[in-house]
């Protein structure tokens, strides 16, 4: 009669399953490495706060105070002037191009009306298709441009630094005037959504046909390593694009996000990013020997889509390193493109420069993929 | 290269880390000959086979399957053989006849739904063509395994260890299924435990630890062994194996069903060892010709 419970046995099966820990020792390797690398990633790239906000200044004056205003902002760590021009209309296109996130303009005249007391505008336009970026500093930017004139307002003029600043600021939030999260959040989620899908769809594409044993029997057959990725990646396509048009849907009738580009153009931009995301996964599967690897390579990827791409916090307030990191991701260039289309009627032009990394990495990853692929069971 | 020969290599070797799988095999098989492949587990039966096939490289040898060459000409070789591996790999998500569609498709075969119904029935899968692979027993696996790597018309059939864990009557099937198709013309290499599978080739050849051993028909190999083999049969004969064993002169006795099998290839030493027993009023003392159990496990024991 043996025993209902006993701690000889457990002890049996808990041996048991570390001896079997011990030899998997990928799988060992990256249950420790895995997390240290992300705490130590994550823990130093993000930041709530963004910094370096790239501003395009356009100055029609050419006083002391103005240059004051420019320095300030300069000197700031919310701003990094990226160009100086002296037409409106040139800062208003590096906005649309996505090249400045900010445009202060200074308009002609500002340093002899502040003089006079006659308040004049300044203007501060926005590009809030990211709204967590933009927030933060749209607050900073009075206080910084009053205290920099509060410096050079002395003597006499003295008084303009009391009571209300002796400027107008004018704040024209462009493409999400009224700065709905959910405007900036949806599309994102579409590509934070596709690249857990997409990559989660093949990164068992071969690592199964390896645990059932039918690996071998594919590679006696004459399909080559391309066409087998191929015919692999491509039902995947299918099944992102019913998800994009699911995501798009609700988007639209449930969320009231504006869709103001062309959705052709945005159509083109996905099927590029769902076929860049299904090749990672399919790298993925030439590399995993089991499914708990192909699991765990496919958390390592989709962390960094999530919190470095400037889909959970804004692309500038990371350092320098953690922004060349998301600059690699596919869903960084994605995320830029669908913001732009959808929001701010970006057109082939607008989105080319997010475009042709998105291919050259689609690329790449496939070119990998075909490296590590074996046609022998050596 | 002989154009009557299927397969023709010459000092195939391979080696994993430090250990040799397969040491300097030199094998030539006829065109249209059955032949059987026999050695332990871990003898390199499979390592060659997947060399034939272009699924490994040899790190040293040559020669030529199908009159291609095995080094350099693999994908080209894999058009041509059938290889049926030694663990059912085909999708066990998919049907039998969706496995054998999806076959036809790859090899890119001409009239691909008659080649498909024509191997259904030749095989007599068609009552079974709908059944998911996964749910098949051992029997009907591998009876659609072999369909399916004779859909592309393979003229080189190899096989890994094809009735492991196969019932007999499925066994035999199999087997007149080989034999038929070699009429055809077929060369078929098949590797195997079984004797009496050994028994229905042509030519067997002998692998231990890497290396070719044994040639020839069964009869030659038989007779290269130089083994004679007596039996020892009674009531008590299963208490004597132990100091029959011992004596000079016996390499090797084991039972055989309910018989002792004494075999041994110095004559009249053997006959010296086994003559106390020849009186013995229960038990009867003959003399058998050794069959390829007794020869191989003799083989086996003496490289040891």
């Amino acid at each position: 009669m043996t025993r209902a419970f006993s701690f000889a046995r457990v002890y049996a099966i808990l041996l048991k399953e570390f001896l079997q820990m011990r030899r998997d020792q990928i799988t060992m390797g990256m249950i420790v490495g895995v997390p240290l690398m992300q705490l130590f990633l994550f823990g130093f790239a993000i930041n709530f706060n963004p910094h370096a906000l790239p501003t395009v200044i356009s100055v029609d004056d050419p006083g002391t105070l103005s240059r004051s205003v420019v320095v300030a902002l300069e000197n700031s760590s919310y701003f990094e002037i990226v160009a100086e021009t002296h037409s409106p209309e040139a800062a208003r296109r590096m906005l649309q191009e996505g090249k400045a996130l900010f445009a202060v303009e200074i308009p002609a005249n500002f340093t002899r009306d502040i003089v006079r007391g006659t308040q004049p505008d300044l203007l501060i336009e926005v590009d809030a298709t990211d709204t967590a970026a933009s927030s933060y500093a749209i607050a900073a930017v009075n206080g910084i441009v009053s205290t920099a004139l509060r410096d050079d307002l002395k003597g006499p003029l003295a008084s303009r630094t009391q009571g209300p600043p002796p400027f107008n600021p004018v704040t024209h939030l462009l493409y999400n005037p009224e700065q709905v999260t959910q405007y900036s959040i949806i599309p994102g989620l579409l590509a934070v959504i596709l690249t857990m899908t997409m990559v989660l769809m093949t990164c068992l594409a071969l690592t199964r046909e390896r645990e059932r044993g039918t690996y071998e029997n594919l590679l006696a057959m004459p399909a080559s390593p391309v066409e087998i990725m191929l015919g692999k990646i491509a039902p995947n396509i299918l099944i992102g694009a019913i998800q994009s048009a699911i995501i798009l849907l609700v988007a639209r009738f449930v969320f009231d996000v504006p869709m103001i580009g062309s959705l052709v153009l945005l159509s083109f931009a996905l099927v590029i990013y769902i076929t860049a995301n299904l090749a990672v996964g399919y790298t993925f599967s030439t590399i995993a020997e089991n499914q708990l690897q192909a699991m765990q390579m496919t958390m390592f990827f989709l962390l960094p889509a999530i919190l470095l791409s400037g889909f959970a916090f804004p692309f500038d307030g990371m350092p320098i390193w953690a922004q060349w990191i998301g600059e690699v991701l596919p869903a960084t260039h994605f995320l830029r493109i669908i913001r732009g289309v959808l929001l701010k009627d970006n057109g082939f032009p607008e989105i080319w420069p997010d475009l042709w990394p998105l291919i050259l990495f689609m690329f790449v990853v496939m070119g990998i993929a075909l490296a590590r692929f074996r046609r022998t069971l050596d | 290269m002989a154009s009557d020969l299927a397969i023709d290599v010459h000092g195939l070797t391979k080696r994993f880390g430090k250990k040799t799988a397969v040491d300097h095999v030199d094998i030539a098989v006829p065109a249209g000959e059955v032949w059987g492949f026999l050695g332990p587990n871990g003898s390199g039966k499979t390592t060659t086979i997947r060399m034939l096939c272009g699924l490994l490289h040899p790190d040293d040898g040559s020669g030529t399957c199908l009159g291609l060459d095995v080094v350099t000409q693999s994908e080209a070789i894999k058009r041509q053989v059938g290889y049926m591996t030694q663990k059912f790999s085909f999708w066990e998500d998919l049907s039998i006849r969706e496995n054998l569609e999806f076959v036809a498709r790859i090899y890119e075969l001409d009239d691909q739904k008659a080649k498909v119904e024509h191997t259904l029935e030749r095989l007599g899968l068609v009552k079974r063509q709908n059944q998911l692979a996964g749910e098949l027993s051992g029997g009907w696996k591998q009876r659609m395994a072999l369909a399916a790597c004779m859909l592309h018309e393979p003229k080189l059939l190899l096989l890994d260890e094809p009735t492991a864990g196969v019932d007999p009557k499925a066994r035999r099937d199999f087997w007149e299924e080989i034999h038929a198709l070699s009429e055809e013309g077929l060369t078929v290499l098949v590797s195997t435990h079984y004797m009496d599978e050994a028994e229905r080739c042509d030519r067997i050849v002998y692998i231990l630890n890497g290396k070719l051993i044994a040639k020839g028909s069964v009869a030659e190999v038989i007779a290269q062994s130089g083994l004679t083999t007596f039996v020892l049969e009674g009531p008590h004969v299963r208490r004597l194996l132990h100091t029959i064993q011992q004596q000079p002169g016996v390499d090797y006795a084991g039972f055989f069903g309910a018989a002792l099998h004494v075999s041994g290839r110095d004559r009249a030493a053997l006959e010296k060892a086994i003559a106390p027993y020849r009186n013995q009023p229960d038990i009867t003392v003959s003399e058998t010709p050794p069959n390829l159990e007794d020869v191989f496990i003799h083989l086996q024991e003496q490289a040891k």
